[in-house]
């Protein structure tokens, strides 16, 4: 039985271009950029360089603005905890939301036990943050902004383009972690007036393991691991040359599919979308109705738990923000931070739609969800009592 | 961390083909437990006979344990007496299911709670009756 796939938020299967590009660098050309004495170094550096350049471009920064780090967790920690040990001088109190993935929310809560003071914003029923209340809890020490440009869980797009333009009026610097935006819909830097981004190579059909930090020249952080000297100082190790190649080849492919691929899986989306409501009753919305990610839908089917579903459903690959899910025991921090009733919480499903997804599949999407939402409803107790 | 993976054949099986969904007719007993804002209800409804217990439903708000071992006991506790039903726990349910991932272990206990709730149930509805009587 063929599973089908509906879970790119979370990651994204290895594009075949990418692969093929990576390939060499795994085999022959297995040169250490920093041997600067031999054919096999200067094969590796220029690769490594070549990537540097397509990433900058997906961005619309500079090559010498791209930091390559093991993945995005990493480039968020770079970005909180280098910007604020070099500018520790100036003030200590950095600001964020009760959104952000974990890479910054325990980044933030870590130096926070270094004596650093943190905001954590809420954010309104959609997910979204409000500028005003970012302008409004900057202080005069205030040294970072770090808000996501595109929610994991429920897709909303954050109006990060305006909190830019708040902190730059304001000269504090500002961080965004745009790992679930970046190949997917524009995410240009001059435009989102971001000074540093992070992005991420397995969540647009590069390899894991490989991810970058954009920091905008002039901006100052301290290195988080030391050695011998690479990406400027900024981040030592010997370079990860086919990780760095798959990723430089993911954004380029990825910027040149974006229009038509955003357009398409947008369609796709409401087409789901209109396919549950029409066919199932009390279904609920999470995240923002029209600035969302293309791919991203996120539902709450009440009366329905959300593992208990997933489990009916096992040919789809999905995700629930059901306590029931995770290892905590708690629904998903997002959900409860935008508001949304502990009961539905525990009904949520996430569907993230990607390159291999098809109309046919979307329907046979709904037919199932119709079928064991059904089932599930005439098996619980509180769906009778409505 | 756990997944979905680590559940039994046997709680897959009581998950897909759940035993005795519903609710019996004029129940001698009945027990509401959970919380929909925890993320599971459970509610129990028994017909006893002669101090045994004839049938056993339930209606199940929960993820896959919850369900699984809610049909379960159903199973385990018809034709048992009132005395013999007091006795299965929610790790005698688990074990039955061969296991649960011990994440869920507190999802089971949903299912020891319903049946103590509905015998409470009876026996407050009984000792009425003979009251009358």
């Amino acid at each position: 039985m063929k599973i089908i796939y509906m879970d790119h938020n979370a990651t994204t299967p290895l594009d075949d271009e990418v692969l093929e590009a990576m390939m060499p660098y795994m085999t022959d050309k297995f040169g250490n950029p920093s041997s600067s004495t031999h054919a096999y170094g200067w094969e590796a550096r220029r690769a490594v360089e070549e990537a540097r350049g397509q990433v900058a471009e997906l961005i619309g920064a500079h090559p010498e603005e791209i930091i390559f780090t093991s993945g995005a967790t990493e480039a968020d920690n770079l970005a909180i905890k280098g910007v604020a040990h070099a500018y520790r001088d100036r003030g200590s109190h950095i600001i964020t939301s009760q959104i952000e993935h974990k890479a910054v929310l325990e980044t933030c809560k870590y130096l926070e036990k270094q004596g650093f003071k943190v905001t954590y914003l809420p954010v309104d029923c959609y997910g979204m943050v409000d500028p005003e209340e970012v302008r409004g809890a900057i202080t005069d020490k205030t040294i970072l902004i770090s808000i996501m440009f595109v929610n994991s869980e429920v897709g909303t797009i954050e109006p990060v383009e305006k909190i830019g333009a708040i902190a730059r009026e304001k000269g504090v610097l500002f961080h965004s972690d745009a790992v679930q935006g970046a190949g997917k819909i524009e995410t240009k830097v001059d435009k989102l007036k971001t000074d540093l981004l992070a992005i991420s190579g397995h969540k647009m059909y590069g390899p894991k393991g490989i991810g970058a930090l954009y920091l905008k020249k002039g901006v100052k952080i301290e290195s988080l691991i030391h050695g011998g000297g690479h990406e400027r100082g900024l981040r030592a190790g010997t370079e990860n040359v086919p990780g760095i190649v798959g990723l430089g080849k993911a954004c380029q492919k990825a910027g040149r599919l974006m229009e038509e691929e955003a357009k398409r899986l947008t369609k796709l989306r409401n087409r789901l979308y209109q396919g549950v409501m029409n066919g199932i009753k009390r279904v609920y919305l999470n995240g923002h109705p029209e600035k969302r990610l293309p791919g991203n839908l996120n539902l709450s089917f009440e009366f329905v738990e959300g593992e208990s579903l997933i489990l009916s459903m096992k040919n789809f690959a999905i995700s629930s923000g059901s306590a029931c899910t995770s290892s905590s025991l708690k629904s998903s921090y997002v959900l409860l931070a935008m508001k949304v009733p502990e009961a539905l919480s525990h009904c949520s499903l996430r569907i993230c739609l990607g390159r291999s997804n098809t109309e046919e599949e979307v329907d046979c999407l709904v037919e199932e969800l119709s079928k064991n939402v059904a089932r599930l409803r005439e098996m619980s107790p509180l769906y009778k009592e409505v | 961390m756990y997944n979905l993976e680590e559940y039994s054949a046997k709680v897959m099986d009581h998950y897909q083909n759940p035993r005795n969904v519903g609710e019996v007719e004029n129940p001698s007993g009945e027990g509401t437990v959970g919380n929909p804002a925890c993320g599971d209800v459970m509610k129990l409804t028994i017909k006893v006979e002669n101090g045994r217990i004839v049938d056993a439903k339930f209606k199940t708000f929960g993820c896959g344990a919850a369900i699984a071992t809610s049909s379960m006991v159903t199973e385990m506790v018809k034709g048992k007496t009132i005395d013999e039903a007091l006795k299965i726990s929610n790790k005698t349910v688990a074990e039955a299911l061969d296991g649960l991932p011990k994440i869920k272990m507190h999802c089971s206990v949903l299912a020891e709670d319903a049946l103590k709730a509905a015998i409470e149930d009876y026996r407050k509805k009984t000792a009425r009756q003979e009251k009358k009587a």
